[in-house]
């Protein structure tokens, strides 16, 4: 920027973020974003795992044990909540785009119920991952 | 833009099309692969879950099941569709030196079609029990 020399403090930006208290609608729609940008790479995990299959069974059992061992089941269960947040709040857009449940404290209310479900959901999709591991 | 407006004013062949000529269309197609992804996603999810702990003959086996083939390769379609939408916002919003943007607006292209060509050829191999 060229500003003349006496023009000591730069031109005002309008607030940011980090000017405003943080409220759930807000956390939520942060949140969708970030899962959604996690998601995006979370792609590569599907396609390894797509592709490992069509390769050699030495391959595939490589990966999968990869994705067994604690880290990977770690990052699967982040991957599911993950994927349950973003699919609950894109329900939410849904919703909102026919224009119901915008006033303020029902917008508050369905904030907390995607995060609560996504917590449900992800938790019971993990209750069945390991109830149907056991026999095996 | 038409040399020959015809019937139409100068108002009417941009109203709605907004500076980049597409109006809605990112809009639209966010939502209708969201409205895809929902179900699909699902399948997925259920689909996984089910073959934890199999092994590789029977995740080959249960891949090359038409229906679950079919079912994958459109998940892969509608998500990989609906990320490079998201992507491609979230671009927008964050990088303004417009050499980065392009550059991160074509490999935001790139990356989804390989993702998708890459599962793709997969999913066939293994249907077509190649």
């Amino acid at each position: 920027m060229s500003a003349p020399a006496t023009r000591l403090k730069p031109r005002p930006l309008s607030p940011h973020l980090q000017i405003y208290k943080p409220i759930p609608t807000m956390v939520m729609s942060i949140a969708h974003r970030i899962t959604g940008g996690a998601l995006y790479f979370g792609t590569l995990i599907v396609a390894w795992w797509i592709t490992a299959a069509a390769g050699s069974e030495n391959y595939y059992n490589f990966v999968s044990g990869i994705i067994g061992s604690w880290l990977g089941q770690l990052i699967l269960f982040g991957y599911t909540w993950a994927l349950m947040f973003h699919m609950l709040g894109g329900i939410r857009h849904f919703v909102w785009d026919t224009a119901s449940y915008m006033e303020k404290h029902t917008a508050t209310k369905l904030a907390w119920a995607t995060l609560i479900g996504s917590i449900v959901l992800t938790i019971l999709i993990w209750i069945a991952v390991f109830a149907l591991r056991s026999p095996a | 833009m038409s040399k020959s407006p015809g019937m139409r004013t100068a108002l009417g062949r941009v109203r709605g099309l907004g500076s980049a000529r597409e109006g809605t269309d990112h809009f639209w197609r966010q939502r209708l692969t969201a409205v895809a992804n929902v179900p699909l996603i699902l399948f997925f999810v259920g689909l996984v879950v089910s073959l934890n702990g199999a092994s590789y003959a029977e995740v080959r086996e249960t891949l090359a099941n038409p229906l679950v083939a079919l079912l994958t390769i459109l998940i892969l379609a509608s998500a990989l569709y609906h990320m490079k939408l998201g992507m491609q916002s979230i671009i927008e919003d964050y990088i303004h030196g417009e050499g980065l943007k392009i550059v991160l607006v074509m490999l935001n292209i790139f990356f989804p079609i390989v993702i998708g060509a890459v599962s793709l050829f997969a999913l066939l191999k293994i249907a077509f029990g190649v």
